[in-house]
């Protein structure tokens, strides 16, 4: 296998981006990544959205984006996986370089959430339609029954998950891409409208629109386009039962504990060699879980990381620092990729204020469902 | 939801029919073609408890448009009493404060969702507090 590295990256503001089509989001932030790229064509290029036939009526997004960035007949492919769909793509961008199949890929991700459409109900597709959703469960339903499993086992409080959203809005305030880039307290997240026990409105990821793209390439290549290589040293993905109800364990996650297991080994690293972390926070107890399994804090302790501070910039591991999909916004499938972007930008020293100082190794975690799909990537900026 | 699909899934709804793999004793439920314990491929076929506890629940305030006549509602992941687990809305709950993880609960034959605007009343079990 050939040594994998990101050179460009691109991305749309995430939020409510009315004016815009899927069609236009997704151009303008390939169109993007390729002139920071600075390479003149692509071998192929991958498109990772989640529910574009729901969300909007269109599928074979492949096609659609490679006509409307006008790069046929390349071939283009949609991956699905998701709320990792943009995870996956960026590791299937990843294996056909590294494979040698092709030498200058595109992974993108893309969705378009708020044109009118049963929002709820189209991200429940992501769960057992027939054994979970046909109950009535939904998604923030599925992590507050992870939420309160978690408190019962281990006295996590609805304060330390408040602390989630707090810091990460703090961070998100300093992201010029981000969709709420307002400051919020403690008391607001516990007083906010509740959406599912023990979650309000503040405890959720938003419903937004954006898309995200990266450009893979060869170490070669990079050299040859004088590009500072950023490179992948880790790419792992494992599943899980679809229901959250077949696992043996509520409160861990175990896609996400296998995927962390590989991509470890592969980089030779372990938890504490990793500078900064973003996770897929979608709702608040689900980046207190995932820094457990991802092994910086123990099983349990999560809760109190984070209320104690030790997530925050500056912290023991800084998680989330673009401000997670909690204030960044979480168009499902650009998610996977825009974290990818905040490691390129800080391996980059390019964080502007959320810069976390000499950041070296970045890892990014992604996950679909109720953590069905897990897919890890470790990335390591030059000396 | 597509009829088909429904009527396909009533022995499982109505009766609570599940697979026992032969070889590692493993419960399927819905019933499967393979054991993802063993890779047996027999199973025979059994009829769970209707019994059992709460092992976490929610009360789901901001629901799917199809279930919003009964938003809020509760509910949960249920264990019975051979082990099971499945999910299901917990009904009849007066006061959603007093939900608890550990409670018994017993499960019944309910309406879950109406199919449509003609539509058809879909069935299945709900869980109540015992
Ligand atoms: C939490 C949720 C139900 C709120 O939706 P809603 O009740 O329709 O809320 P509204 O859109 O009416 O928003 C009300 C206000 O809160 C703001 N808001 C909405 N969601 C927000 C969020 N998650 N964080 C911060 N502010 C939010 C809106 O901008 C709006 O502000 P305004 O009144 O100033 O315009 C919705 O965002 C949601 O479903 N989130 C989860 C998405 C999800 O499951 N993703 C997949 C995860 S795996
Ligand atoms: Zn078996």
């Amino acid at each position: 296998m050939r040594d994998v590295v990101v050179i460009g990256a691109g991305m749309t503001k995430f939020g409510e981006l009315w004016g815009k089509s899927i069609k236009d989001i997704f151009v303008e932030a390939a169109l993007k990544a390729i002139e920071d790229a600075g390479v003149k064509q692509i071998d192929s290029m991958y498109v990772g959205a989640m529910s574009s036939g729901l969300f909007v009526g269109q599928e074979h997004l492949g096609a659609v984006m490679a006509d409307y960035l006008g790069v046929t007949p390349i071939p283009a492919t949609h991956v699905e996986s998701a709320c990792a769909s943009g995870g996956v793509s960026f590791r299937q961008a990843y294996l056909e370089v590294a494979s040698g199949a092709s030498d200058i890929v595109l992974a993108g991700g893309v969705e378009k959430m708020t044109d009118g459409a049963d929002v709820t109900e189209a991200l429940a597709t992501a769960a057992d339609q027939e054994y979970e959703v046909y109950q009535g469960v939904t998604f923030p339903g599925l992590y507050a029954m992870i939420a309160h499993a978690h408190m019962k086992e281990f006295g996590t409080t609805r304060k330390q998950l408040a602390a989630v959203a707090v810091k990460n809005h703090r961070n998100g305030a300093k992201n010029p891409n981000a969709q709420f880039r307002s400051e919020i307290t403690i008391d607001q997240v516990l007083n906010a409208t509740m959406v599912s026990d023990p979650f309000g409105l503040l405890d959720c990821s938003p419903v937004s629109d954006g898309a995200a793209a990266v450009i893979v390439t060869t170490m070669e290549m990079a050299k040859k386009l004088k590009k500072k290589p950023i490179k992948v040293i880790a790419s792992a993905q494992a599943s899980d039962t679809i229901a959250l109800h077949s696992r043996p364990s509520i409160t861990t996650i175990g896609s996400v504990v296998n995927a962390a297991k590989k991509a470890y080994k592969m980089a030779g690293l372990k938890p504490s060699d990793i500078d900064l972390c973003e996770v897929h926070d979608c709702f608040t107890i689900a980046e207190i879980v995932v820094s457990e399994d991802l092994g910086f804090f123990k099983k349990g302790e999560g809760g109190k990381a984070a209320e104690k501070g030790l997530t925050a910039i500056g912290g023991k591991i800084p998680i989330n620092t673009s401000g997670g999909l909690k204030s960044k916004g979480h168009p499902v499938g650009a998610t996977g990729i825009a974290q990818i972007i905040e490691l390129y930008e800080q391996l980059n020293g390019k964080a502007g204020d959320r810069q976390v100082k000499g950041a070296r190794i970045g890892m990014a975690q992604n996950m679909g469902g109720s953590g069905a799909s897990c897919v890890i990537h470790i990335l390591e900026g030059g000396k | 939801m597509i009829t088909a699909r429904y009527h396909r899934e009533v022995p499982q709804r109505y009766r609570l029919e599940a697979g026992k793999c032969t070889k590692c004793g493993y419960v399927a439920f819905p019933p499967r073609l393979v054991c993802p314990k063993c890779s047996t491929k027999k199973f025979k076929p059994i009829v769970l408890k209707d019994e059992g506890k709460i092992i976490t629940y929610t009360v789901i305030r901001v629901g799917p448009d199809k279930f919003s006549k009964e938003t809020p509602y509760a509910i949960g992941i249920i264990e019975l009493n051979d082990k099971l687990r499945l999910t299901a809305q917990i009904a009849g709950v007066v006061d959603f404060e007093k939900l608890k993880i550990g409670q018994k609960v017993k499960l019944v034959f309910r309406k879950i969702q109406d199919d449509g605007k003609a539509g058809i009343h879909m069935y299945g079990y709900k869980a109540v507090l015992a």
